[in-house]
């Protein structure tokens, strides 16, 4: 079975003056039609890397192995015509921070229309106003609305503009990248709400990132957790949250007791030390040196991610000792 | 007291080593090295001028040659409608042509950098009255200005590197004053305030310290301006009569009509002359404008 | 579907007409803004010409009328037809209601008020410089956009090595060059173009063939300018479209699955345009200041030949003249531009 989004061995590394720094070391994931996984990490992590690698909308200077399939078809060696026929109408991505992420000069209507006009020549001015007051009614703005620029809109509005934007060409596949951070915690509340609703009511395939446990733990049917660019636990979004394999995944869970407290994500409480600079890498376990179960076999050599429960994997070698 | 003599010897050997640090990143800088090394050149030409070429070659009464004579072996750039040999006073007018846009240079600087040091230093009406009239004055035309002073203040050498000077400082006040502006905000110099240090000590020790790198990079960049302001000046005869600068021969080109008897020897170098000091200038400049500010090296 | 959109306060906000009532009132009090800032620069400059021609000289009499006067008479004939008689503040009075009024004063050299010179002479000028900024900017933010988006490529370097080049270039030596190698000609080559001046003697300028003659004159003046220009449009549409180059909204229109000349043309440009307008309109402003050299080194009858003529005599009222409708050209154009920067950028305009 091919699957909705199918990532294998996926290693993405930048190339910089300093010298390489990998954001994204060997990563394999799955997402089915309908599905909504959810990816966990630190600022550094790789999370955002791994979005922005599934359309190819990586920065020149990375160098990208492995693959990224979308629907059976490899989005690393397709041509650039394929690409842009996927990008959108195949999968759409939900940016955090709007702010910056809409055109300032140009009117939401617009910029919404404009991958409905991209994919859909044929599309006419009549059936493009209508549906892009369609969406904008979706994600509960009044239609009026499309004539107003990014900057006169609210925080939470303009992310309410990136996701009818995102759902515009009914993809099967949406990337929400942080979707709710620079938001206030009522608002981010609504947002998510929102985009769960219509994903589920849609039956999209979603990927939501986020640095918040528990928002994942509510909204997504899985939870990948990731560390130093790699998968360190991936199971059920409940038993992930709740009775979790990795240490670093347990010390993520402690951390975010509730949605969104913006202090909480650079340090989250109990855990020591910062997340290691991706040039020097520490060897064996990379969450070794601030693991208070680490034993001197897990800075030897990498723990592989391995099943320790049905459907529950963890890159521990810990997991089941006392 | 040792603390503090301590102290300065600290803060000393940090700053060498920063100038030192800075000197390796210009080095890398290939347009900029080119650029410093063709001003050493033409600095070096200007200052062995009595040696290279004789003095007397720029006497009208004394020239040797004929009217507008072709390159030959006797005049390797041939000679102007006098008959003086053009490379005599081509490496004479250097001369004038560096100490004018030097001199304009000081005067600018100075200028722009007191205005806007105290301008983004004193906050509230002082400071706002100065940068008022520092937008003013970049709102007025250069050449038609520096025309008028000239005019009223009569030709001669200082004059027009005043002239240059007093009209070519706004541009350095804005930079200086928003330097400043930023590095009021750093916290030391909250601390000295606090600690009871005066406008003039805070002043002087701390906002002029860091502004000056700044300055440094902007000098180099206003002399290539004011060489080619003074060039443009003793072009329309604005400059000093009694003396041969590049602009004053390209002056008695146009004017006896070497274009015209196609007497290229006598407009080309001088143009290129000024081409080069200018060019290197503002090289040099955008080099040490990207030595200092790490964000615009990504630039070019 | 239910959806909490009634609880985002931003909603509720939302329902009303969108932007009806604020956007006149913004632009208006932006506009209002400006037009008063451009008034004060007027009435700075002014003070500047007034204290030029009268405070500074000294005596300004004896100054102006340079070696013009043989008897104490005839000086104080001309002091008292200029007021210079008068005490200062006095002076300033009349001064500021002459200016207001248009009286310019007489020219030394042509007999005739300075204002009529100034505006027969400001239409050669305009051609000029008008044509040039056309051509410059057109050319320039081509040269730009391309040499931004490739940084770094064979067109980006050569353009912007170009463009420094030029730079350093005092542009009437250009001109120089230019006429020497396409109007006298190089050896056996003839010369192509007129030497100078905006039309041949015997051209009849209402004809078709008088037109396209003033166009043959015009055109190694207006190249020489569109050059000096070209360099300055390019280096500042290549840098403020390498501000624009790591914008997020850039990223997602290429998600969107836009090509990358769309993404260019439709995305980056539009917004890289705001700074360069705003220079364009500005660097227009500095027509008389920019049209001196070149026209002197054509000969083409414009203010900035008038200028350099009246240096000659020297002739002060026409030098006055000629800067104050320089320093005016600039705060117009200064004005121009930030209106029209606030009716292109909606950040400004609602």
């Amino acid at each position: 079975m091919t699957g909705l989004l199918r990532i294998e061995d996926l290693s993405v590394t930048y190339r910089t003056e300093e010298g390489d720094v990998p954001a994204v070391r060997g990563v394999d994931l799955a997402v089915d039609a309908g599905e909504v996984l959810g990816i966990a990490g630190e600022s550094g992590s790789g999370k955002s890397t791994l979005a922005s690698t599934v359309l190819r909308l990586q920065p020149s200077s990375a160098r990208v192995s492995g693959s990224v399939r979308v629907d059976g078809s490899d989005v690393l060696t397709m041509r650039w015509g394929e690409l842009r026929a996927l990008r959108w109408a195949g999968a759409s991505i939900v940016f955090q921070g709007a702010q910056h992420s809409l055109n300032p000069v140009r009117r939401v209507g617009t910029q919404i229309a404009e991958p409905l006009r991209v994919h859909d020549p044929r599309a006419t001015d009549d059936t493009v106003t209508s549906r892009v007051g369609e969406l904008l009614e979706q994600v509960g703005l009044p239609a009026a609305r499309a004539a107003a620029y990014p900057h006169q809109l609210s925080g939470g509005q303009r992310q309410r503009v990136m996701i009818a934007m995102a759902l515009a060409c009914r993809p099967a596949l949406v990337l929400a990248d942080e979707p709710t951070t620079a938001l206030d915690v009522m608002v981010q509340a609504q947002v998510l709400a929102l985009l769960s609703g219509l994903v589920r009511e849609l039956g999209v395939g979603m990927v939501l990132i986020s640095h918040d446990l528990s928002v994942l733990a509510d909204m997504c049917d899985r939870i990948a957790v990731m560390y130093a660019g790699r998968v360190v636990e991936q199971g059920p979004a409940a038993e992930v949250f709740e009775a979790s394999l990795h240490p670093y995944a347990g010390a993520l869970s402690a951390a975010f007791p509730r949605v969104g407290d913006p202090a909480a994500r650079f340090a989250p409480a109990g855990l020591p030390g910062d997340p290691p600079d991706p040039r020097y890498l520490p060897s064996g376990c990379s969450f070794a040196p601030r693991c208070s179960r680490a034993v001197d076999a897990c800075r030897e050599q990498v723990p592989p991610l391995e099943e320790k429960r049905p459907g529950h994997a963890a890159a521990c070698i810990r997991v089941g000792e006392p | 007291m040792s603390a503090g003599t301590e102290a300065r010897r600290l803060a000393r050997r940090r700053r060498a080593q920063s100038w030192r640090h800075g000197w390796r990143e210009f080095r890398r800088n290939r347009s900029g090295m080119a650029g410093a090394v063709v001003l050493t050149l033409f600095v070096v030409m200007a200052l062995a001028a009595p040696l290279i070429a004789d003095a007397d070659g720029l006497s009208v009464t004394r020239a040797t040659g004929g009217v507008l004579e072709s390159p030959s072996g006797a005049y390797p750039l041939g000679t102007d409608d006098n008959g003086r040999s053009v490379l005599t006073l081509l490496i004479w007018g250097s001369r004038i042509s560096l100490l004018v846009g030097l001199l304009a240079t000081v005067i600018s600087i100075l200028i722009g950098t007191t205005v806007g040091l105290l301008s983004g230093y004193f906050g509230g009406w002082p400071g706002a009255v100065l940068f008022r009239l520092t937008e003013w004055f970049l709102v007025i035309p250069f050449l038609p200005l520096a025309i008028v002073l000239a005019t009223v203040l009569g030709r001669s050498l200082v004059n027009i590197a005043i002239v240059i000077g007093v009209t070519s400082w706004p541009g350095t006040a804005l930079l200086i004053r928003s330097q400043t502006l930023s590095i009021k905000q750093r916290a030391y110099v909250d601390r000295s305030r606090a600690l009871g240090g005066g406008h003039g000590h805070l002043l002087a020790r701390h906002v002029l310290p860091n502004v000056m790198p700044l300055v440094f990079a902007n000098t180099t960049l206003t002399v290539a301006v004011a060489i080619l302001s003074e060039t443009t000046l003793s072009f329309l005869g604005l400059g000093d009569p009694t003396r041969v600068s590049w602009g004053s021969m390209l002056q008695d080109a146009f004017q006896v009509g070497a274009i015209t008897t196609g007497s290229w020897w006598f407009i080309v170098p001088p143009g290129l002359c000024v081409v080069l000091v200018v060019l290197s200038f503002t090289l040099v400049g955008q080099a040490l404008e990207s030595v200092l500010n790490p964000r615009l090296r990504e630039r070019r | 579907m239910s959806l909490p959109a009634a609880a985002d306060p931003g909603v509720g906000a939302a329902l009303e007409p969108p932007a009806a009532t604020g956007r006149p009132r913004g632009y208006g009090r932006y506009a209002l803004g400006k037009v008063a800032g451009s008034l004060a620069s007027l009435g700075f400059v002014l003070v500047v010409n007034f204290f030029l021609f009268r405070v500074l000289p000294g005596d300004p009499a004896r100054t102006l009328g340079r070696g013009r006067f043989t008897t104490d008479e005839q000086l104080d004939a001309f002091n008292e037809t200029y007021g210079l008689d008068q005490p200062l503040p006095q002076q300033f009075l009349t001064f500021l209601g002459n200016t207001l009024t248009g009286d310019l004063g007489v020219s030394l050299r042509y007999r005739v008020p300075v204002s009529e010179l100034i505006w027969d002479r400001l239409w050669p000028t305009l051609m000029l410089v008008g044509t040039a900024t056309l051509f410059a900017a057109l050319i320039g933010i081509w040269l730009g956009v391309h040499a931004a988006w490739r940084r770094g490529g064979p067109l980006d370097r050569i353009s912007t090595s170009a463009s420094l080049t030029v730079y350093s270039m005092p542009e009437w030596w250009l001109g120089l060059l230019l006429i020497a190698a396409l109007s006298v000609g190089i050896g056996p080559l003839p010369g192509l173009f007129p030497t100078g001046g905006l039309r041949s003697v015997d051209a009849d300028p209402s004809s078709l063939a008088g037109v396209l003659d003033t166009a043959w004159h015009l055109t190694l003046p207006v190249f020489t300018l569109t050059l000096a220009y070209l360099a300055d449009y390019a280096l500042v549409m290549r840098s403020s479209l390498l501000d624009e180059i790591g914008e997020d909204y850039l990223t997602t229109a290429r998600a969107k699955g836009l090509r990358d000349k769309v993404v260019r043309n439709r995305h980056a440009v539009p917004n890289a345009l705001l700074p360069t307008t705003t220079v364009v309109a500005l660097n227009f402003g500095f027509v008389v200041a920019g049209a001196i050299t070149v026209e002197t080194v054509f000969s083409i009858p414009g203010l900035g030949l008038l200028a350099t003529e009246a240096l000659e005599v020297p002739d002060y009222w026409v030098l006055q003249g000629v800067f104050l409708v320089a320093s005016a050209a600039v705060i117009v154009a200064n004005l121009a531009a930030n209106l029209l920067y606030g009716l292109l950028d909606p950040r400004v305009r609602t």
